[in-house]
C-alpha cells in the first residue's frame, strides 16, 4: 500500500464521521501508518449531506481531502446522490441497500449490503451501524486489521457497550466475507487479488 | 527514552493541549463553530491543573475577561471564529495598548458576517492585522498541521509574554477540525516564556517604564504596586498624557519598536524544495498542504517550483521572499480569499524581476492541487 484513500457520506447522526475517526485511529496508532481524517457537515446537530475523508498512507500526507476516492460508502440516497461520483474507476462503491437506491452507472465496484438492517435485527441497536458499516469496508479492504479497530474502539466507548460494538463488527466482516464469496471462486479470487496489489 | 504516545490528534485539541503545555490558566470564551472544541477541553482540563474556565455572556466580555486575568498574572487565552473575531477588536486594541499580555485564537470560517459557519476561509488575514482600530502591533502566527498548530499555539504563549501584547493564532476550520498523526513534544522540550517582573520597590515602580527591549517589568494587580491602567495614551507612569505629543509619539513607536527589536525570532516560515526553484509557491494555513502536494506533483512532472510556507503572517515575512526574487521568475500566491496576503506579498516585490500571480478560492473548499499545478502550467 502506498496511499488509500476513503469518503464515508451519509445523514448527520448516523455515525460516518466516528467511524471514520476510527478507522484512521486504527492505522496511525495501531498500524504505524500515517492517517488524516476530515469532514464536512452542515449547521444541523443532525440531518444534513455529512462527509468524512480518511487517507492511510505509509508517505507523509499533505493535502487532507479525497479527490478520487478508493472507497466510497453511502448511507443516504442525498449522500449518494451528492458524492457517488467522487469514486475512482476500479474503486468501491459501498451503499446501504435499504437507505440508497444506487442508479449510478459508475466504473467503480457497487456494493449493496444490508447494513442497517442486519446491525437492527441482529443486535436490536441501530447505534452500531456505523460500526458494521465499518467491518464491511474492512473484509473488502483489509486496509487495517479488525484487531487495530477495536483497540481504537475501545478508547472510545465504555466497556458496557465493547461487545456490542464488536458484535457489530463481526456483522460487518463476514457481510463483506459473503459478498466475495458470492461472486463465485474465480471472481473472488480476483477480488482478493486487487486488495492484496493496493 | 520512553516510548512517545502517538495520536490522531485534532487541530483545535493540539491547540487547547498546546496552552496547558505553555502555562495558560485562564480561559474564557463564547462557544462558535469551528473553534468550541478548543473551550470544551479546557473547561474540562483547565480546573484540573488549577486554572479557571468561565463561559462568558459573549464574545466582547470574554476578551475583557481574559485581559483582566491576565492582569491579575494568569497567562490567558481565547478561542473564537470570524464573528467573534470582530466583536473582540476593540478588546484586542486595548490589549495592546495596555500592554497586557493574551493569545486569541481565530479558527477561520467563511465570511463576511455568520457567512459560512462550518466551512473553511482564510479571509481574517486583514482583521488580524487591522481589525481593531490605530496604529497597533500585533503579532499573528498560522499553522497548517496539526503538530503546528501545537507548536505555534505555544509560541503564541510565549510571544505574547515576552512582549506584553496581544497574539493571534490564526487557523482555519481545516486545520482546526482536521485529525493528524501526531507525537506531541514532551515538556521540557519546547522554550516556555513567563512575563519579565519587576524588581523595584512599590515606591520606585513606574508600570510603563520600559527597559531595553522596549518591555515594562509586569507586576500582578492588586500586590501593593500602584499600577493605574489607562488606554488613553498614558505617560510612564501609567497616567492620561493627551495633550503630550512627545510622549503620544515615543509611546506607539516603542510599542512597535519592542515587536520589531525581536523580528528575527517571531517571524517564522519554512522553505521546501526552493534551491533551485523558478516558481515559488508563496502559501499558509491549511492551503499550505496543497501548495505542498502540487510542488510534489509538478517536481515529478520536472518543474522547478518550491514552495514558502509562511507560519507567522504578521510581521509580515518580506525579507524570505526578497532572498528568492533574483532567483525565482514567478511567486504564486494561493489563498482562501480574494487576495489579501496576495497584495503584501506584491508590495514586497514591487522593484524585483518577479511576477506574482494570485491564486483565489471563496466557495468554502479547500484549494485544491491540481488547481495550483495548472496555475504554474500556465505561469511557466
Amino acid at each position: 500500500m502506498n496511499t488509500q484513500s476513503f469518503v464515508f457520506t451519509g445523514s448527520g447522526g448516523q455515525g460516518v464521521i466516528t467511524a471514520a475517526i476510527i478507522l484512521g485511529e486504527a492505522a496511525a496508532i495501531h498500524e504505524g501508518l500515517n492517517a488524516v481524517q476530515t469532514q464536512v457537515y452542515g449547521p444541523e446537530a443532525r440531518g444534513g449531506a455529512t462527509r468524512a475523508d480518511v487517507i492511510i498512507s505509509t508517505e507523509p500526507i499533505h493535502f487532507p481531502k479525497v479527490v478520487n476516492a478508493n472507497v466510497l460508502v453511502c448511507l443516504t440516497q442525498e449522500a449518494y446522490d451528492k458524492f457517488g461520483r467522487i469514486v475512482q474507476p476500479g474503486g468501491l462503491l459501498i451503499v446501504d441497500s435499504l437507505y440508497v437506491r444506487a442508479t449510478k452507472n459508475t466504473e467503480a465496484r457497487q456494493v449493496m449490503l444490508p447494513m442497517y438492517e442486519t446491525t437492527k435485527k441482529e443486535i436490536g441497536n441501530p447505534v452500531v451501524f456505523n460500526i458494521c458499516v465499518l467491518g464491511c469496508v474492512l473484509a473488502l479492504t483489509w486496509v487495517v486489521t479488525p484487531d487495530s479497530v477495536l483497540s481504537a474502539l475501545k478508547t472510545k466507548i465504555a466497556p458496557k457497550y465493547v461487545d456490542m460494538n464488536s458484535k457489530a463488527l463481526k456483522l460487518g466482516l463476514d457481510m463483506g466475507e459473503k459478498w466475495r464469496a458470492s461472486l463465485g471462486p474465480v471472481a473472488a479470487q480476483k477480488e482478493a487479488a486487487k486488495i492484496k496489489k493496493s | 527514552m520512553s516510548k512517545r504516545e502517538v495520536r490522531l490528534m485534532q487541530g483545535n485539541e493540539a491547540c487547547a493541549e498546546a496552552a496547558l503545555y505553555a502555562g495558560v490558566k485562564f480561559f474564557a470564551g463564547y462557544p462558535i463553530t469551528p473553534a468550541t472544541e478548543i473551550m470544551e477541553i479546557l473547561s474540562r482540563k483547565l480546573p484540573q491543573v488549577g486554572g479557571v474556565f468561565l463561559q462568558m455572556e459573549d464574545e466582547i466580555s470574554s476578551m475583557a475577561a481574559v485581559i483582566g486575568a491576565s492582569i491579575g498574572g494568569l497567562k490567558s487565552l481565547t478561542a473564537t471564529s470570524g464573528p467573534g473575531f470582530t466583536l473582540k477588536q476593540e478588546n484586542i486594541g486595548y490589549a495592546a495598548m495596555v500592554e497586557i499580555p493574551c493569545v486569541i485564537v481565530d479558527v477561520q470560517r467563511g465570511g463576511p458576517s455568520t457567512g459560512l459557519p462550518t466551512l473553511p476561509a482564510q479571509m481574517d488575514v486583514m482583521q488580524a492585522r487591522w481589525g481593531t482600530h490605530g496604529d497597533h502591533p500585533i503579532v499573528v502566527l498560522c499553522p497548517s498541521t496539526v503538530y503546528e498548530y501545537y507548536t505555534l499555539t505555544v509560541q503564541a504563549v510565549n510571544f505574547a509574554e515576552m512582549l506584553r501584547t496581544p497574539v493571534i493564532v490564526l487557523s482555519d476550520a481545516i486545520v482546526g477540525h482536521l485529525r493528524e498523526k501526531v507525537v506531541l513534544p514532551e515538556l521540557g522540550e519546547l522554550k516556555i516564556v513567563n512575563r519579565k517582573m519587576t524588581t523595584v520597590a512599590p515606591k520606585d515602580f513606574l508600570p510603563y517604564k520600559a527597559d531595553e527591549d522596549g518591555v515594562p517589568p509586569f507586576v500582578n494587580y492588586g500586590t501593593g504596586y500602584r499600577y493605574h491602567i489607562t488606554s488613553n495614551n498614558h505617560d510612564e507612569g501609567g497616567f492620561p498624557a493627551t495633550n503630550n505629543h512627545q510622549i503620544a509619539d515615543s509611546l506607539l513607536r516603542r510599542l512597535h519598536d519592542k515587536v520589531e527589536k525581536r523580528r528575527s525570532e517571531i517571524v517564522i516560515t519554512e522553505e521546501i524544495m526552493t534551491e533551485d526553484a523558478d516558481v515559488i509557491i508563496f502559501a499558509y494555513g491549511c492551503t499550505a498542504r496543497s501548495a505542498y502536494s502540487a510542488v510534489e506533483e509538478a517536481r515529478k512532472k520536472g518543474m522547478k517550483v518550491g514552495l514558502i510556507k509562511a507560519l507567522t503572517l504578521w510581521p509580515f515575512p518580506f525579507e524570505v521572499l526578497l532572498k528568492y526574487s533574483k532567483q525565482a521568475k514567478h511567486v504564486i500566491v494561493p489563498e482562501m480569499n480574494l487576495g489579501q496576503l496576495a497584495g503584501e506579498v506584491e508590495r514586497t516585490l514591487k522593484d524585483c524581476p518577479v511576477k506574482v500571480t494570485r491564486l483565489n478560492r471563496i466557495d468554502g473548499r479547500m484549494i485544491t492541487p491540481e488547481q495550483i499545478v495548472s496555475t504554474i502550467s500556465e505561469v511557466i
